[in-house]
């Protein structure tokens, strides 16, 4: 298992090369970032552009920059931002911060709530609950998130203002506006509403794997033998039907936390809610190179992070599988 | 005659499908005996299975069971849930077909012998597992301390039926019911498992229901044999009887069809088993017989001793007798 673990990491780190030398490859070739630089920085200096070119491996010959920038990346020499020189490094984790919490909150509440739908579904198959609860799936996928955020906003600020005096959840932000320090409750405050946009989707999405999911194992036959056994149902459900039915849901759900790093497009950008998203959002509608590709590294790293936990929860949760 | 364990009466199963009620089984009588060995021969849908899951109260709650059916003196039919969780798997325990999906593939064995144990008796876990182990010891399994901590895939067909076994004769019940345990298993390994089924039962001296469609398994193991046809008992009485000189048309037709020495051709039975939605009026068999008259469309035929055997068929005193070689 360890050797396993300790070879996946080994292969991650050519896959990490070749997706970013594609990825620098996309930036160079459809941003250009040099171009970039010089509009930001209309009065910059011929050394201060030949710096830049330098510093984030901009040179004509693709390969060779692409060396430059890996070599400058690895040993933590990261060129500013090209607006306003900002440091990248706590601009991203800043970021990453903010979805992390963003996505942890919203997955948690997700597949917890999602969980039970899906049982309470496909114990009764075709039945009235199992209906209801299908097509609030079906709808729950089909709205996009910015219709049911603005309906959300207008219900929750606009509408409660104008009936109680006052609104419910902010609408935008992770604090009020200059609000500085920690404050766990007008965090969660500011959260509520993205947190709960996410949250729909992910419910209806593991509502519905959930249900197929024991569906199968309920109709499998050493159901019918543990049944046959005289325990109880509730121990038949949780002892055999959960424990298999879950194999396929626990590993999906790793593969989706690792793309949820990548932020929640657009989530983050109808709340302005500081994350990877509008991150994302931001440093590519301005060209922004050097807040790009530290951006990439993060998403592919944990893209690979959470395939390899997806495939160690697989081995660990069914016996049949083995790691080789 | 020994005494009776289990004793079926009028027992009718029938199940709401889109095309309406279809019953599968349709008044089946039938008595176990403790210690013996019963057969229970039919083709596919002639609700020999469906009878005895509607026994064991495993049928899904859209099938409607009606009739009588006493265990030790206790009736099943409409007793509570929590009555029969009681019963199963500690006075009646069945083995079933499949046995590469009746093992929770995500459980060891041990764990899964030890469930049906502390189920029903009031076992530590440590006692359990050491019980478990004896059980895979009876049941054949080489090396059981060991196997016992293994998972189902680890088994082969041959063996996971055993560990099947094991786990249905692990609260020594009084009936034991084999659903077709040798169907999907190699003919070697078919030999093997029914003579675990024959060692258990001689050991404990629980009655065995051999449910097969195979005659050949029956004329191996079995005591007694019941005929069953849909969803109807046709033909009932010992292995020997049966064999020797059967009564009914369709057991004739059944014995007609095997394979033995001296014959040079198989004489199949025409045509196909009815439709259960819309069964032929009468005698359900009239159809595919040769001995069919007009008597045969009238009623159900009820099961009638004739010599010693118990037949369901109007005309059994008419027709010629049986010339069978097995």
């Amino acid at each position: 298992m360890l050797r396993y673990i300790f070879r996946r990491l080994a292969w991650s780190i050519p896959t990490l090369l070749l997706v970013t030398f594609l990825v620098y490859l996309a930036l160079r070739i459809g941003t250009n970032p040099v171009e970039s630089y010089k509009r930001v920085n209309p009065r910059a200096s011929r050394a201060k552009i030949q710096q830049y070119i330098d510093v984030n491996g901009l040179d004509p010959n693709f390969v060779q920059g692409y060396f430059k920038w890996l070599k400058n990346f690895i040993t933590g020499d990261w060129a500013p931002s090209i607006k306003g020189r900002r440091e990248v490094w706590p601009a991203l984790k800043d970021a990453m911060a903010n979805t992390l919490r963003l996505g942890t909150a919203a997955t948690v509440v997700g597949i917890f709530f999602g969980l039970i739908f899906g049982v309470l579904a496909a114990l009764r198959p075709g039945g009235r609950r199992d209906v209801f609860i299908n097509t609030s799936a079906f709808v729950g996928i089909s709205i996009p998130p910015f219709i049911s955020a603005i309906l959300l906003q207008l219900l929750f600020a606009v509408y409660w203002q104008r009936w109680f005096g006052f609104s419910l959840f902010p609408t935008s932000g992770v604090y009020p506006a200059g609000h500085t320090g920690f404050d766990l409750f007008l965090m969660l405050k500011f959260m509520a509403l993205p947190t709960i946009i996410v949250a729909i989707q992910v419910i209806a999405t593991y509502s519905r794997y959930m249900r197929s999911s024991l569906l199968d194992v309920l109709n499998s036959d050493y159901m019918r033998t543990a049944r046959s056994k005289g325990i109880s149902e509730r121990r038949i459900l949780i002892k055999h039907g959960m424990r298999n039915a879950l194999i396929p849901v626990v590993t999906i759900a790793a593969l989706d936390v690792g793309s949820i790093v990548g932020g929640l497009i657009i989530t983050e950008n109808i709340f302005s809610y500081p994350g990877m998203g509008l991150y994302f959002l931001k440093s590519f509608g301005e060209g922004d190179f050097p807040l790009l590709m530290p951006w990439m590294v993060v998403i592919v790293a944990s893209i690979l992070l959470f395939n390899l936990i997806a495939d160690i929860s697989y081995a660990w949760l069914d016996p049949r599988i083995r790691l080789e | 005659m020994s005494e009776k364990v289990l004793e079926i009466r009028d027992l009718r199963v029938t199940f709401d499908t889109p095309s309406g009620p279809l019953e599968a089984v349709r008044g089946v009588d039938l008595d176990v005996s403790a210690g013996e060995l019963l057969g229970v021969v039919g083709e596919s849908g002639s609700g020999k299975s469906v009878s005895f899951l509607a026994t064991m109260g495993l049928l899904p709650a859209r099938a409607r069971v009606t009739g009588s059916v006493l265990l030790a003196g206790e009736q099943l039919i409409g007793a509570s849930n929590k009555y029969m969780r009681s019963v199963r798997g500690r006075l009646l325990s069945m083995i079933f077909q499949d046995p590469l999906s009746a093992l929770n593939p995500v459980h060891r064995i041990g764990n899964q012998i030890a469930e049906m144990l502390q189920s029903h008796q009031d076992l530590s876990k440590r006692d359990a597992e050491k019980r478990a182990i004896e059980l895979l010891d009876i049941v054949g399994i080489p090396q059981p301390s060991e196997r016992a901590t293994q998972f189902p895939h680890e088994f082969s067909g041959g063996m996971r039926q055993r560990v099947v076994i094991a786990i249905a004769i692990a609260n020594n019940p009084k009936v034991l019911i084999a659903d077709e345990p040798t169907t999907a298993l190699d003919v070697t390994v078919q030999a093997q498992i029914l003579e675990v089924i024959e060692r258990v039962q001689e050991r404990f001296g629980t009655a065995v229901v051999l449910i097969t469609h195979d005659l050949g398994v029956i004329a191996r193991v079995a005591d007694r044999v019941n005929v069953m046809y849909a969803g109807r008992n046709v033909e009932q009485g010992t292995i020997d009887s049966l064999f020797d000189h059967p009564s009914h048309p369709y057991t004739r037709g059944l014995l007609a069809s095997l394979p033995g020495p001296g014959k040079q051709r198989l004489k199949p039975i025409t045509g196909f088993p009815p439709n259960m939605l819309n069964p032929p009026k009468g005698c359900a068999f009239h159809t595919r017989c040769e001995y069919a008259a007009e008597i045969c469309k009238l009623d159900l035929p009820e099961l009638q001793t004739f010599g010693d055997l118990q037949t369901a068929c109007v005309r059994v005193k008419e027709l010629p007798k049986a010339e069978i070689r097995v």
